[in-house]
């Protein structure tokens, strides 16, 4: 049969044969993953399982980035429940202080996640690794202490989308704005148990870094998965996370897909999802002079290296808005301590940003960034629902970090070049 | 079988209407319960009472994977969902939870806010006790029937676990 990558990749992982969409099949996992909100029902789940260890305890990984570093007693005592079980399993990969990042920034910079894998996490977000080539997607915390247990799942064959991205990138044009863009087409629900498969010329242009932010938000869409080609570029920046053995992946010719859809790259201009669905997606022409609070540069799509440089390189010499909170998340520790050796945090704090940790903090309305009623931000996160970042009065509006670094001098909506 | 009044939400209602990120700090079904569906109006879950149902669009559970939000609404009384479609992480869930989810399609409109509803999801109807109307549902996948029968897959696992021992 000739395979989509999503099929392609769960035939490695199982001894079962992969004939059609809508089979289930229990497939081996390469990591599972929890964070301090999903790993404590991990845990309850684990315990009455009666199991007595992990699988594997290396291919188990921890992270502690939501509520972190902890913002009051209760998420105190639910890290504590994740660092004892750690502890006393002997897991390897646990994450919580100076090691600590945002989940789907740091599993792929540590070489944790890679072409072809099957990774699943408690974490809707778990779909980044697919920039990897990984058939990566979340699951809730007691199938993750299933995986924990047996160190297999099991997983419904989605039928494909295949998304073909053609034309070249314009000035102002990254990962985000293409899957706004194709978020903006499909609708929310428009991926429903499916998996998206990127391909077109345009992928070659992308950045592993670009890639990852684009299948991010591939549950955006209601996506399983979002995946892409295993090229060169792909298998350059896992050698350089550590990883040995990995080879390019590709879908076959002629694989079955359910429908295809076409972006012409060239013609795009920055897009920003308005609240309260990340589907409601504008020009940012169309949203110019929209009033913002705040502007947040960060969390698990859109705060890696070249994100922290797209937002600087907005940012230098220019002053945020008196009446703006922006606030700089760099999502890892490698990730700040590249954008201090590189001066970008001091171009960010010269120019007024609040520069934090690396934590999933305001995207999900955890800490450090909390909306008040009335208030608007814009921000470089994935989810813009009712109420996301604060009050339900408040409003939530969706960019990339150029965009949200222009709008944060501006003190309202507006396009980077304008600046 | 179950027999509850229905309560009607939205489409696209995701995991943060479902349960708000700030109640995410405890594990606590009746705790998560008594602020279901925070996030859509504060409040709301002051009118359920013990066995309603609730009914909902398109893409019910949209977002994120917090397992809070299924237990969120066992936690409120509620122990059947009905929606046109669901998301697929919180779908796999709510079986997970032993939360009964029934998908629809359009058929989701034959119900009205406050109709009494007797569901037999074995046989995979909900009889619309004001209207009169009859719904058929999809059939749960045979695979998702065995955990149904396991009890959920806390059991399931554990029957396997011992299996292999």
């Amino acid at each position: 049969m000739r395979q989509t990558l999503a099929q392609k990749i769960l035939q490695r992982h199982t001894d079962e044969t992969v004939s059609q969409d809508g089979q289930i099949v229990r497939c081996r996992v390469s990591l599972v993953l929890a964070n301090d909100i999903t790993a404590p029902l991990a845990i309850k789940s684990f315990n009455k399982m009666g199991a007595a260890e992990v699988f594997d305890k290396d291919k188990i990984a921890l992270v502690c980035d939501h509520f972190t570093p902890n913002k009051d007693i209760d998420s105190a005592e639910q890290v504590k429940v994740v660092r004892e079980f750690a502890m006393a399993k002997g897991i390897t990969h646990y994450y919580e202080g100076g090691d600590c990042g945002v989940e789907h920034a740091l599993l792929p910079e540590l070489g944790l996640v890679g072409p072809g894998d099957v990774v699943i996490g408690a974490d809707s977000h778990t779909c980044t690794y697919g920039g990897l080539g990984a058939f990566a997607t979340g699951m809730g915390s007691t199938d993750i202490a299933a995986a924990m247990v047996m160190g297999e799942t099991w997983f419904k064959v989605p039928p494909t989308i295949r998304v073909v991205l053609e034309g070249t990138l314009p000035k102002w044009i990254g990962g985000k704005d293409i899957i706004l863009e194709l978020i903006g087409m499909i609708g929310v629900s428009g991926a429903l148990y499916k998996a998206l498969e990127f391909a077109g010329p345009v992928v070659e242009q992308l950045s592993i870094e670009q890639r990852m932010t684009m299948s991010n938000m591939a549950i955006e869409a209601g996506g399983k998965v979002g995946l892409f080609p295993v090229d060169a570029k792909t298998l350059a920046y896992a050698k350089a996370a550590g990883r040995t053995g990995d080879t390019e992946l590709y879908a076959d010719e002629g694989a079955h897909y359910e429908r295809e859809v076409v972006i012409d790259c060239s013609k795009l201009t920055p897009r920003v999802a308005c609240p309260h669905l990340p589907d409601n997606v504008k020009p940012v022409d169309e949203c110019a002079g929209i009033r913002i609070d705040q502007s947040i540069i960060g969390s698990c799509t859109n705060g890696r290296i070249e994100d922290m440089r797209e937002a600087a390189a907005v940012l230098k010499g220019r002053k945020v808005a008196k009446h703006v909170r922006c606030i700089v998340l760099p999502a890892t520790p490698t990730i700040w301590k590249q954008a201090l050796k590189e001066g970008l945090l001091e171009i960010f704090m010269d120019s007024g940003c609040v520069v934090g940790p690396p934590t999933c903090g305001p995207c999900l309305g955890g800490h450090m960034g909390i909306l008040a009623a009335g208030e608007r931000s814009i921000a470089t996160t994935n989810r813009n629902f009712k109420g996301r970042m604060g009050s339900l009065q408040s409003e939530v509006y969706l960019s990339g970090p150029a965009v949200a670094a222009a709008s944060a001098i501006a003190g309202e909506i507006v396009h980077p070049e304008k600046i | 079988m179950y027999k509850g009044r229905a309560h009607k939400v939205g489409a696209h209602i995701d995991t943060d209407a479902i349960i708000p990120a700030r109640f995410l700090v405890t594990t606590d079904t009746e705790e998560l319960g008594r602020n279901c569906m925070e996030g859509l109006e504060a409040g709301w879950v002051k009118r359920v009472k013990k066995g309603d149902i609730m009914v909902a669009g398109e893409n019910f559970g949209c977002g994120s994977s917090r397992e809070h939000a299924p237990l969120a609404i066992i936690g409120a009384g509620i122990p059947v969902v009905i929606a046109h479609s669901f998301a697929r992480i919180f779908y796999r869930n709510g079986f997970n939870m032993g939360l009964i989810l029934l998908e629809v399609g359009d058929a989701v409109k034959k119900i009205e806010d406050g109709d009494d509803l007797i569901i037999d999801p074995l046989n995979g109807t909900i009889k619309n006790e004001t209207s009169g109307d009859v719904i058929k549902t999809s059939p749960v996948p045979p695979f998702m029937q065995q955990i149904l029968d396991k009890g959920g897959l806390v059991n399931y696992v554990k029957d396997r676990k011992a299996a292999q021992a």
